[in-house]
């Protein structure tokens, strides 16, 4: 445990340190409240897609020097506006629409990035690089943070409706699109601050696997939301310390450890857990 | 009092029905009754706007209906819900409170006091902190039909009801709608089961691929317009022992 005390010393030592661990903290939170919405909503996938989605808008970002979120919540709503009339207009299933769309933007964007090779990592932003967050990415995590705050406060009544039972929101008259893209907006926000600890591949995991722990541990909505930013903040800074410590990737880290605590809800879980579920039946 | 004028509904390219007009009136309990694939549960989704309709008007005290759909109750047939999602009983009566609500208000004290006046109606406070998908099939449609108590709409549109319920659970239901009639308000309910048709709606409507027949339901439910909306097989069983209590 000798190497814990490294950690908390490092923290103590290093700016850089500090700034990772405020860093994965804030994005632990709103990952696991936005995740919350993308299971109850049956669209893991489809946050999978948003986040490979936003890799050109991050490379014409880097290319043209505007800010990262611009480009990438661009792309990212391109993106999602693009499945819509894909799966809207064809014949085809939601979930080759998600298909097609993501995986000629994260091509795109790959290619994107090997022609600005020079001014970016393409390994950090596939897998994260929570160790080299500036303070003005932690001010913008920070921001996007109380934008997520804000909408899910705002709208808690209105993503709870459209999540549960959409057809009756839409039988009285609520805009379900609206509600549908902004959710994506957002999302995408999220997307491109979770780039930073966990990097593009992995984001999926920060938004769905936290959210699935909590999901089989609660039975309310706002309790979800708040276990599952819960599970999702020590993950990050249990990913953290190992990334530290054993200078492994931060993104693979964290989703470990992620992985880790749902692999115990799902075993042991007081209502839907296999193990006590086996013992009462 | 709802109308429908000339309403066509097609899915790609084949119509449902074409120019469908019917008169929903205040203070009845309306059936609507026809064979499987008859468009029913189509012509409410199209009275309520959740499918493109190639034309048509429908006013509520003849004004458009798009306007005031928060004046509508809409219970859906149940199959259609995520009975997972993490949601109790109470807070599933009370979504019935946000069509009013509108934006940014969030459910009061008012709210909350008319959620648990509703499950109170429908005789199910005790479970009202229970997980919606640990209901039974009649409990469940009785928390629907709570949740639209709530809304205070003045149309309330119910499609299948009744189907795979417990007795009790219907003669709740039925009361209330009883209650709504009562209040004035107009009722509209797609049903399957032809055996309780008399007994339970005030006017009817007998639809196939477009109205067969629409009145009060003496003058609709007979031997004729059944065999010609479903089958002569299925009219003679009907008519056949129970000739003298619809003549």
């Amino acid at each position: 445990m000798r190497s814990i005390g490294l950690f908390i010393d490092g923290l103590m030592q290093y700016n850089f340190l500090q700034t990772a661990l405020i860093t994965s903290i804030l994005v632990g939170i709103m990952s696991g409240i936005i995740g919350s919405f993308i299971i109850l909503r049956g669209m893991s996938l489809m946050g999978d897609a948003i986040s490979h989605a936003v890799l050109p808008g991050v490379a014409v970002a880097y290319i043209l020097g505007i800010n990262l979120l611009v480009g990438a919540s661009i792309f990212g709503i391109l993106a999602s506006l693009l499945i819509g009339l894909v799966t809207m207009k064809s014949k085809l299933k939601n979930d080759t629409a998600i298909g097609i769309v993501f995986s000629a933007f994260f091509a795109l964007g790959f290619i994107l990035i090997s022609l600005a090779e020079s001014a970016t990592n393409l390994h950090h932003i596939l897998f994260g690089n929570v160790l080299a967050v500036s303070d003005s990415d932690l001010v913008t995590t920070a921001i996007v943070l109380a934008v997520v705050l804000i909408f899910v406060v705002t709208f808690y009544k209105e993503l709870l409706i459209t999540s549960f039972d959409n057809t009756f929101a839409k039988a009285y008259g609520l805009k379900t699109q609206v509600m549908h893209y902004s959710l994506m907006l957002v999302l995408t926000l999220v997307t491109v601050t979770a780039l930073q600890t966990v990097g593009i591949i992995l984001i999926v995991a920060m938004l769905i696997t936290p959210a699935a722990t909590a999901y089989l541990l609660t039975n309310r909505l706002s309790h979800m939301m708040i276990v599952a930013a819960i599970f999702s903040v020590i993950s990050s800074v249990i990913g953290l310390y190992l990334s530290f410590t054993f200078n492994w990737a931060s993104g693979p880290a964290i989703v470990l450890t992620a992985a880790i605590f749902f692999s115990v809800a799902f075993l042991f879980s007081p209502k839907q857990g296999i193990i006590f579920k086996k013992k009462i039946s | 009092m709802i109308k429908v004028r000339d309403m066509t509904v097609a899915y790609s390219g084949s119509p449902i029905f074409t120019n469908l007009s019917i008169t929903f009136e205040p203070g009845k309990i309306t059936g609507i009754i026809g064979p499987n694939g008859a468009g029913k549960s189509t012509m409410i989704k199209g009275l309520l706007g959740l499918i493109h309709k190639q034309g048509g008007e429908i006013t509520l005290h003849d004004k458009p209906v798009s306007k005031q759909l928060k004046n509508i109750a809409y219970v859906e047939q149940r199959a259609a819900l995520d009975l997972t999602f993490p949601i109790n009983v109470f807070d599933t009566v009370m979504t019935g409170t946000y069509p009013n609500l509108g934006l940014f208000n969030i459910p009061g004290t008012k709210e909350k006091e008319a959620t648990s006046q509703a499950l109170a109606d429908v005789n199910l406070s005790e479970f009202s902190q229970r997980q919606i998908g640990e209901l039974s099939g009649g409990q469940l449609q009785r928390v629907f039909v709570a949740r639209a108590i709530v809304q205070k709409a003045d149309v309330i549109i119910l499609d299948e009801p009744f189907v795979g319920i417990d007795m009790k659970s219907e003669a709740e239901i039925m009361s209330i709608l009883k209650r709504w009639q009562a209040e004035g308000k107009t009722i509209i309910v797609v049903h399957h089961d032809l055996n309780k048709v008399t007994k339970y709606f005030d006017n009817l409507v007998i639809i196939n691929r477009g109205i067969v027949a629409s009145g009060t339901t003496t003058e609709v439910f007979t031997k004729e317009n059944i065999t010609k909306a479903f089958s002569g097989d299925l009219s003679t069983i009907l008519f056949s022992d129970k000739e003298p209590e619809n003549a």
